[in-house]
């Protein structure tokens, strides 16, 4: 048991040291900027899965969270002269406030319709943030200055806000809402026959989502320092990105969107040297091979394999008592 | 008042070649239960084929549909069979699996294009592009005309397809019952192979029909995804009389906000309509015609 109590300490102690050295080690800011948005990414991810894979919603509409937190970190300065790391507060909040709604109206849809729902939503979020030139100065963007020269402190607040997310998912996965989210997802009729109000938990696991996610969008407002409506509520780039990060990476595991995010920035770097503009279209088909033949993703099989093989064990072990 | 009849028709005829797409995707939506995520793409993939026939041959957009229409049957019979059928069997998490497939096949044919056509807007200028004609004080364009009629005699065709035809009668048989249609000795994988095709060859049509009045781009195919979706659940899931009634609203839909709110806001229009349809009228406009 003490060992076991060890374990839990020592891994997280041991990545934090690593994550805390790693950008003195790795001083090329090209590097560090590498993993900026891989942690950038994986925050979106895990808020992503907290709906998507625990609570079995799929949202096609993450992008107007991330957007809306981006635009009140940009909205602030560009209207009311606040800095911008001011939205790392009112990002998530708003983000939070207008997933009420939206949750009330699409919660009543299930499977493919309440995909198409949150599509149609983001949708709408970007054409109006495209069109409302008075308030947000339409497509041409906000361009705001970086607060800080170095990538070095954005590291740390990346870093800071991806950790914040894993421990808000763990903390709600291993409680008993958790079991909540999973019975819905796998029989919303059943669980509701067990008097659980789906659509109130379906609300708990979409609140904290938006909240991540808006988090990270004020948090990509002030490290990219430009913005504008086609990029960050886009529908292909943010909406449909996030969820193949996460399917790649695995769906309803603590960590799979964390690795599908260092996949895909890691490969979309890689081949953006080597492809050209072709490494979208290489992202694609790893995509389409990984949906093929690893259908819970690089994490989610990781676990069947496991378990196949222990069976396999056992079998051995039944065959030679016999 | 002429102002209005105007826009009306416009949006009446630009509805109709938008029917023809929805209906490729209503078919696929029907027999397989999936959102196709990669109509859109599909459709640019027909807009491209035609486009590149225009360029290179110079092949009139209508005529290049005959090229296109048996390209993309070929594509859709190929993705179906090897990509989405595979899925079927294999058992996953989120059952939504089919669905993120077509999302990666979207992505892949998106990029296809953009690598080989870049990512520069194209267009095709004929000789009557810009051509219209005069009824009463109103003035119709002549290719939204002319793709109107084309469309209005493919939805025909299908219709003496799907009614008249054994193939067309399994594939009604497959979308109301699959299990039925198997016991009656229907090949349901092939038929879905077909349908898939069919639904392809449908948005190539749509596209080709398009091209001369849309600006051509690697990325309108999410457009496309959009307005179909509109119309497919505007009509009701599987029914393609619904899809041309879904077509000509977001149609008029669209012209409407156009002229009287601003373009910039007429896809917000379109959007809204569906989220209302989608939590209040959820059979479609055929939950009408079953009361």
């Amino acid at each position: 048991m003490i060992s076991t109590g060890y374990k839990k300490l020592v891994v997280p102690t041991i990545v934090i040291i690593m994550a805390i050295a790693l950008p003195f080690v790795i001083k090329a800011p090209y590097f560090q900027h590498i993993i900026i948005m891989i942690f950038i990414w994986a925050t979106l991810g895990t808020a992503w899965n907290l709906l998507g894979g625990y609570a079995g919603q799929v949202s096609f509409g993450h992008a107007a969270f991330f957007g809306l937190g981006a635009y009140s970190a940009g909205l602030l300065i560009f209207h009311l002269n606040v800095s911008p790391w001011w939205g790392l507060a009112l990002g998530p909040v708003i983000s939070m406030v207008v997933a009420i709604p939206i949750g009330l109206v699409c919660f009543r849809l299930r499977g493919p319709y309440f995909a198409l729902a949150t599509l149609a939503l983001g949708e709408i979020f970007r054409l109006v943030f495209t069109n409302w030139v008075s308030l947000t100065n339409g497509a041409q963007g906000i361009l705001i200055l970086n607060t800080f020269s170095t990538k070095i402190p954005y590291y740390f607040i990346a870093f800071l806000i991806w950790g914040i997310s894993l421990i808000i998912v763990d903390r709600m996965i291993k409680s008993k809402l958790g079991y909540y989210f999973v019975s819905i997802r796998e029989d919303q009729d059943a669980a509701e026959s067990l008097g659980i109000p789906t659509t109130r938990y379906k609300m708990f696991a979409l609140l904290p989502s938006a909240f991540i996610a808006g988090l990270v969008g004020a948090f990509y407002m002030n490290y990219i320092a430009f913005i504008d409506p086609h990029v960050v509520f886009s529908l292909s780039d943010i909406s449909v990105m996030v969820i193949l990060v996460v399917m790649m990476g695995g769906v309803a595991t603590l960590l799979g969107p964390s690795i599908g995010a260092a996949i895909y920035i890691a490969l979309s770097e890689l081949f953006r040297a080597w492809l050209g503009s072709a490494n979208v279209l290489a992202f694609g088909i790893i995509v389409c091979l990984v949906i093929l033949f690893m259908p819970n993703g690089i994490i989610g099989e990781l676990g069947t394999l496991k378990r196949l093989f222990i069976r396999q064990d056992k079998k051995a072990m039944v065959a030679g008592g016999n | 008042m002429s102002l209005f009849l105007q826009t009306i028709i416009c949006g009446i005829l630009l509805g109709a070649m938008y029917a023809l797409i929805a209906i490729g995707m209503t078919l696929i939506m029907g027999v397989m239960k999936i959102i196709n995520l990669a109509h859109g793409a599909l459709v640019m993939v027909g807009m491209y084929i035609t486009y590149f026939c225009f360029k290179e041959w110079g092949i009139d957009p209508y005529l290049g549909m005959f090229i296109s229409m048996p390209a993309l049957f070929l594509i859709g019979c190929l993705i179906q069979k090897y990509l989405i059928n595979r899925l079927v069997e294999v058992d996953s998490i989120l059952p939504e699996n089919q669905v993120l497939l077509t999302v990666g096949i979207m992505l892949v044919l998106t990029e296809t294009m953009r690598l080989i056509f870049k990512s520069d807007y194209r267009s095709v200028v004929t000789s009557y592009s810009t051509k219209t004609f005069f009824l009463g004080d109103i003035s119709i364009s002549i290719p939204m005309t002319f793709g109107f009629l084309i469309a209005m005699i493919l939805t025909w065709l299908l219709h003496l397809f799907l009614t008249r035809t054994d193939l067309g009668r399994s594939i009604r048989a497959t979308a109301q019952d699959r299990d039925a249609a198997i016991y009656m000795g229907v090949n349901a994988s092939r038929i879905t192979v077909i349908t898939f095709g069919i639904g392809s060859a449908l948005a190539a049509a749509g596209g080709s029909l398009l091209l001369p009045l849309f600006y051509l781009w690697p990325d309108i195919g999410h457009l496309f995804t959009a307005k179909a979706f509109i119309i497919t659940i505007l009509g009701g899931m599987g029914s393609t009389m619904g899809a041309i009634l879904g077509g000509l609203t977001l149609g008029i839909a669209e012209s409407l906000g156009a002229t009287y709110i601003s373009m910039g806001y007429k896809d917000v229009v379109g959007l809204i309509i569906f989220l209302l349809v989608l939590l209040f009228l959820p059979g479609g406009f055929r939950s009408f015609t079953r009361r």
